[in-house]
């Protein structure tokens, strides 16, 4: 700085009499800017606190309402002089659905994820990727109506094989009919859906193995798939974990196309807990009776449900942030390399 | 070498041997590569058949003008004609007033965690409810909105509630993709400016967005189509129209999702069929485009940090 004309060579020591003067200095500017960023910060933690004050303020009155167990009863008959609403069966079904759905998709991916990053030609790896990618832009309500028309048909082999090694198990019981509209094939249907979401994260992890666990792998003489088995998969263990509890969350709360594929058991019908029937998750049965909203009373019953639906996946979602956090590849504490991949490397190095 | 080897006894079980490449070793490395290969071509293979799908049965109404000028008015499931002009404006409509209220907030809120909040405690919290405003399903989102604006407020189901309901949906998108780039802004940047004496706000707007505004705009993109294909926020906050309603404020609304929802149930007619499977061409068409464009922008104005 020329203007405080400090001769060169001199310590630049502060000088409190010669203050540079760059003009306005803007503090209200500042203040006004930063006001703002600290607004819209502060706004969004607003408004998740309002998502949850509000969905509760509406759900207790129903909730103190209701004639059964909330938490543990089947019943849904939230009209009525005295409301009877339980979320058991809805419980059942979003939960158990989402589970198939991950059992299917989650070995998909990580063989998906693998090949994409270890596998396919360099030139192709790029576009097979945005291909997979594709999956998530199309929209849920095509994948209910593609599903339950075209997919279901090609899924009643599978039932009925499931069914005949498996039947004896109430969980795989055939019900009578060839209602293709079941909790299975809503399963499978999710499965694919959360498959984008769980590849793209997993293969973002299995990128960032160290290229000295891999290339000492293979130095050794490993395999390629020795190589993946010893370094890449320990390494991304942690990552994949919370990718695919990304993908169950997303599950849970799939709501279109679920509506569109199971149908609604009958009123009269015994409750069946077989993957092979219809029923109804949170999202789809709220979505199924928007018009019946119209009493606080029952609105009140169908927004308690919907607080159940986002307390389960907040806790799962929180999870997945959790691991991520504890053992992101490159963090702070990548504890489980050492024990499991590190270990194997290290004796391999011996060997 | 020695204090490897010292570790050895208690890893024996693993020991691999690798001298030689034996028959077995072999046999599990191309059944591996087979599997892998396997996977992969099986998560394509719904890809391409809802492709197929969606474009072999709706291509032939996107060749009609009618289509993109004409609306649903009048038109029963059993006649054929009039077009989607309804719909895609709806979409088009509740998709913008959505951006208009998101954005804003995302980029300021982004701009909060990077600049302003760094490390705080502040931040952190307002960090984990963007978290937790991610995993929020459009059906609760769309549940909230029922309940103040419907509920609480007494208004009517109109264009506008299903916008204010994306907004949970789309501000956490773009606000976390602005925060990874504005993080990818090299610090240098700011430094010079401050250095230069300009305030921290101005060098935020003229030098720090600037450099992060291709990612920015990317990240909007992505927000925007993640949005548009939404469907269960329409089913509770508006009905379909099948009339050409431009009010967001007031009224029934038609839009994609819903134009399909409506024909589902009446595929077996073909005049309900065709428009259906035309009606999910169009929108996927759309969020392609979105798509698409946001990857074209991503490649052209990609931070370079040396």
């Amino acid at each position: 700085m020329t203007e405080s004309g400090v001769e060169p060579g001199a310590t630049a020591a502060p000088e409190p009499d010669r203050k540079l003067d760059l003009g306005p200095v803007g503090h209200l500017g500042d203040r006004l800017f930063g006001g703002l960023a600290r607004g819209s910060g502060g706004l969004v933690v607003l408004i998740v606190a309002f998502v949850g004050v509000f969905l509760l303020a509406l759900a207790i009155p129903a909730l103190a309402d209701d004639r059964s167990s909330f938490l543990f009863s089947r019943i849904w008959e939230p009209g009525g002089a005295e409301p009877r609403f339980g979320i058991a069966a809805l419980f059942y079904t979003t939960v158990i659905s989402s589970i198939i759905a991950m059992l299917i998709a989650v070995p998909i991916a990580i063989g998906v994820a693998l090949f994409v990053t270890y596998y396919a030609p360099k030139r192709l790896a790029a576009p097979v990727a945005h291909a997979v990618d594709l999956l998530a832009t199309v929209p849920s309500i095509i994948y209910g109506l593609w599903g339950i028309l075209f997919f279901a048909p090609i899924l009643r082999p599978v039932i009925d094989g499931l069914d005949g090694a498996l039947g004896w198990i109430p969980v795989f019981e055939k019900p009578l009919g060839d209602n293709v509209g079941v909790v299975f094939t809503a399963s499978v249907v999710l499965a694919i859906m959360i498959l984008p979401v769980v590849t793209a994260i997993s293969r973002e992890i299995f990128q960032q193995t160290p290229i000295a666990h891999r290339e000492g792998a293979l130095a050794l003489g490993a395999t390629k798939w020795e190589m993946i088995r010893m370094a890449v998969l320990p390494y991304g263990r942690s990552g994949v974990v919370s990718a695919s509890m990304l993908g169950l969350g997303r599950a849970l709360g799939e709501t279109v196309a679920v509506l569109i594929i199971l149908s609604v058991p009958n009123g009269n019908d015994p409750w069946n807990p077989s993957i092979f029937a219809g029923g109804e998750t949170f999202a789809s049965k709220i979505a199924n009776n928007a018009a019946e909203f119209d009493s606080p009373e029952k609105t009140g019953a169908y927004i308690a449900a919907g607080l159940v639906l986002f307390v389960v996946t907040f806790l799962v979602n929180s999870a997945a942030r959790i691991i991520v956090d504890r053992s992101a590849p490159g963090g702070k504490r990548p504890r489980r390399n050492r024990s499991a991949g590190g270990a194997a490397a290290k004796e391999g190095a011996v060997a | 070498m020695t204090t490897l080897a010292a570790n050895k006894p208690a890893y024996d079980g693993q020991t691999l041997d690798l001298t030689g490449k034996s028959g077995a070793r072999a046999f599990r490395n191309t059944l591996a590569t087979v599997l892998i290969t396997l996977a992969f071509v099986l998560a394509l293979i719904p890809l391409l058949w809802i492709l197929w799908t969606v474009i072999s049965k709706g291509y032939n109404l996107l060749f009609d003008a009618g289509w993109w000028g004409e609306s649903q008015r009048g038109i029963t499931v059993r006649r054929e004609g009039g077009g989607a002009y309804h719909a895609i404006m709806g979409t088009l409509i509740m998709g913008l007033i959505t951006a208009l209220i998101a954005v804003p907030i995302a980029i300021l809120g982004a701009i909060y965690l990077v600049e302003y909040g760094k490390g705080t405690r502040a931040a952190k919290v307002v960090s984990f409810m963007i978290d937790i405003l991610t995993g929020v399903p459009s059906i609760v989102a769309a549940l909230f909105v029922y309940a103040v604006w419907i509920t609480v407020f007494g208004f009517n189901r109109v264009g506008f509630a299903v916008s204010l309901s994306l907004v949970l949906l789309m501000l956490p998108v773009v606000l976390r993709s602005t925060e990874e780039m504005l993080k990818l802004v090299p610090d240098e940047l700011r430094e010079a400016s401050y250095a230069l004496g300009v305030p921290k706000w101005k060098t935020i707007l003229k030098v720090v967005v600037p450099t992060a505004f291709g990612g920015i705009v990317t990240g909007v993109m992505l927000g925007l189509a993640r949005v548009m294909g939404e469907t269960a926020p329409l089913l509770i906050l508006v009905g379909y129209s099948k009339n050409i309603n431009l009010n967001p404020f007031d009224g029934f609304m038609g839009a994609l999702p819903t134009m399909i929802n409506q024909d589902r149930t009446e595929l077996a007619l073909e005049p309900a069929a065709d428009r259906v499977w035309a009606a999910a061409l169009t929108l996927i068409l759309l969020i392609l485009a979105l798509n698409l464009l946001a990857r074209l922008i991503a490649r052209f104005s990609t931070i370079k940090s040396k």
